[in-house]
């Protein structure tokens, strides 16, 4: 059966979800073959295999860390190369949409990012993606060389299918042009113990309606009281309330969780790219005119003040 | 020698309009107002910036585009550019992200760069792509989505805010840099810049220039093709109630329905 090179999202041998996903629309086209870069591979092929991994072929050296993407753009050509597979996939992060850029150009073949779904076709697989700030939906497919496409968090839903997950080393050389650019330090961002915000079943965001980086631990309640992740708007960040990394939209992260409750935001196309496919829209706001009004399944036209501790309070006592 | 800096600039859809496809489903982009991306003004601040504290650096902002784009490189000049280049050829008509970084790849060898400075995507087709494959087709070092960026002594260095971690990067020159819009707010021309940038050289480029081929780019030469585009429905009207003091136990009460509680 064909084989599907799926590039493995981990920290330290502990699989990201979408990495899962991954696996799970991989089964669609043909059998996955993970590549699995650093520490931890046999942690992961456990992960890997449970869900449906027959391959888990893995390299680790300094140059991964030490540099950026290039080394890692080298392993998976090298992989790319012992394979042959009839696709590759990669998780669509900042960085595996940089990796992915790099191995289409040269690997020769087209590339899709952004994926939201993907299924079997008769001239290869089809991607599903949403553009113009989710206005569109297309259907699409790479026609020269093996198409790479990367994947959007929350596509699919993961399904376990075991799978023998079998370990094997890959041998990587590093051209001299793939350390070119050095990483000098690395300091990593502090948990907060909330879910992933790309991975998330729940986002609470918070706008300039917050007013203020003491008021979001209105929101954080909120959120913690239904297990979900904390986001916000531009306006909130640039206002030096919320750190960037929890920034929804265009130029932050894009989420497509089950459940999105807005709080003071207004629904700016910015910030509908990065939202809109959400499943449930709901929105607190005092303005009944807020533009973010048109794509909720339940709004609150109200004082967020008062309706977020309220609400917060009765999912508190609803969950007992 | 002047360093020699050269800013990539996309000319795209205003993102506010009514954005659409065309018949061949490529970005319609004749009836939607056309302006600078708003991601690229941020490439040319940072190369402004760059050039203040340089000794002698010259700017050149280069687009590949069709014959409106001239406005975007138009608009980077009033900001302080130096000049321009444009590459138009009929045939780029439904060019994708490989066929574009070729492209700017050749343009780029053609015109000398030590620094090439993009955005972090484009707000039109936005796959935040290029400067990666630029830096692969240049055999040049990627230092990218930089939300502080320096050169000094033949190198460039910068923060990249990634999701799991801070890094500090450095690169020797000529690299590839691309900036996000944490970098810094964009100037806004001034009218003497405006006046200016009339007066600024703008050059025309063609794929027999660049020693490319029409198969190579375009909507034939494509590496990806888009077989159908439906319109998204728009979300049927939801719930909205008025806060009359209840408000937050009725969406709990929505919540709890739609088994989020
Ligand atoms: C190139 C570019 C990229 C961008 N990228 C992003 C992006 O990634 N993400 C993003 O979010 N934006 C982005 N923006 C910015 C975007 O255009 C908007 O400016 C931004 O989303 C506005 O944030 P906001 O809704 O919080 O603020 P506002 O638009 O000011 O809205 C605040 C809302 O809060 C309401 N409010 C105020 N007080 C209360 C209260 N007490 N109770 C209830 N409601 C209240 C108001 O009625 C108002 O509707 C981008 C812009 C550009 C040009
Ligand atoms: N047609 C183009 N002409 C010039 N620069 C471009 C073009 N397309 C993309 N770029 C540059 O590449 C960056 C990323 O674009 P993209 O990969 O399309 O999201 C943009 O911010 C620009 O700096």
């Amino acid at each position: 059966m064909a084989e599907v090179l799926v590039y493995v999202d981990h920290a330290d041998g502990a699989v990201r979800k979408p990495t899962l996903e991954l696996l799970t629309l991989a089964r669609r086209i043909g059998e996955p073959v993970a590549v699995h870069l650093g520490a931890g591979a046999d942690a992961a092929a456990q992960t890997l295999g449970e869900y449906g991994a027959v391959k888990v072929l893995t390299a680790d050296a300094s140059e991964f860390s030490d540099y950026l993407i290039a080394p890692k753009v080298d392993a998976l050509e090298a992989a790319y190369k012992a394979v042959s597979p009839v696709a590759v996939l990669v998780p669509s992060s900042a960085e595996g949409k940089e990796i992915a850029a790099r191995l289409a150009v040269r690997i020769g073949s087209g590339i899709i990012t952004d994926a939201v779904d993907l299924e079997a076709g008769a001239e290869g697989p089809v991607a599903t993606q949403s553009v113009f700030a989710a206005s569109y939906s297309t259907k699409s497919r790479v026609t020269k060389g093996t198409p790479v496409i990367t994947v959007k968090p929350n596509s699919a839903a993961p399904e376990a299918a075991a799978a023998a997950g079998t370990v094997e080393q890959l041998a990587v050389s590093f051209g001299e042009k793939s350390t070119g650019t050095k990483v000098v330090s690395r300091t990593p961002r502090e948990s907060t113990g909330r879910p992933e915000l790309t991975e998330a079943a729940i986002v609470v965001s918070g706008g300039r309606g917050v007013n203020g980086a003491e008021n979001f631990s209105l929101i954080e309640g909120l959120a913690d009281s239904l297990g979900a992740a904390v986001g916000a708007s531009r306006a909130a960040v640039d206002a030096g309330w919320y750190p960037h990394t929890n920034q929804v939209g265009q130029t932050g992260k894009s989420v497509s969780p089950q459940l999105y409750i807005a709080a003071g935001i207004s629904g700016a196309i910015q910030h509908r790219a990065g939202m809109q496919t959400s499943k449930t829209i709901v929105a607190i706001n005092k303005d009944a005119e807020a533009p973010i009004f048109d794509l909720v399944d339940y709004g609150v036209v109200g004082d967020l003040f008062e309706v977020v501790p309220q609400l917060t309070e009765e999912v508190k006592s609803r969950k007992g | 020698m002047s360093l020699r800096i050269v800013v990539c600039v996309k000319y795209v859809p205003d993102a506010t309009g009514d954005r659409h496809f065309a018949e061949d489903l490529t970005v319609d982009r004749d009836d939607v107002d056309g302006l600078l991306s708003e991601l690229d003004e941020y490439a040319v601040e940072q190369a402004l910036q760059i050039a203040d504290e340089a000794d002698d650096a010259e700017i050149t902002v280069l687009t590949v585009g069709p014959e409106d784009a001239k406005d975007a490189l138009r608009k980077a000049l009033s900001m302080g550019a130096h000049k321009a280049v444009h590459v138009e050829d009929d045939d780029l008509h439904g060019t994708d992200a490989l066929g574009t970084s070729l492209v700017l790849a050749k343009a780029l060898e053609h015109v000398g760069y030590d620094l090439v400075i993009s955005g972090m995507a484009s707000t039109d087709g936005g796959m935040g792509v290029v400067p990666a494959m630029l830096a692969e087709r240049l055999g040049v070092p990627q230092v990218t989505l930089l939300s502080e960026v320096a050169v000094a002594d033949g190198k460039v260095t910068g923060r990249r805010d990634g999701d799991a971690a801070s890094e500090q990067l450095e690169a020797s020159l000529p690299a590839v840099v691309s900036v996000t819009d944490q970098s810094g707010e964009a100037r806004y021309p001034s009218f003497k810049g405006i006046m200016a940038a009339k007066k600024k050289p703008v050059e025309s480029l063609d794929l027999t220039d660049l020693g490319l081929e029409a198969e190579e780019v375009g909507l034939e030469g494509a590496w990806t093709k888009v077989d159908e585009a439906t319109e998204r429905p728009a979300r049927t009207a939801g719930t909205v109630v008025k806060d009359e003091g209840e408000g937050g136990k009725q969406l709990a009460g929505f919540l709890a329905g739609q088994k989020f509680i």
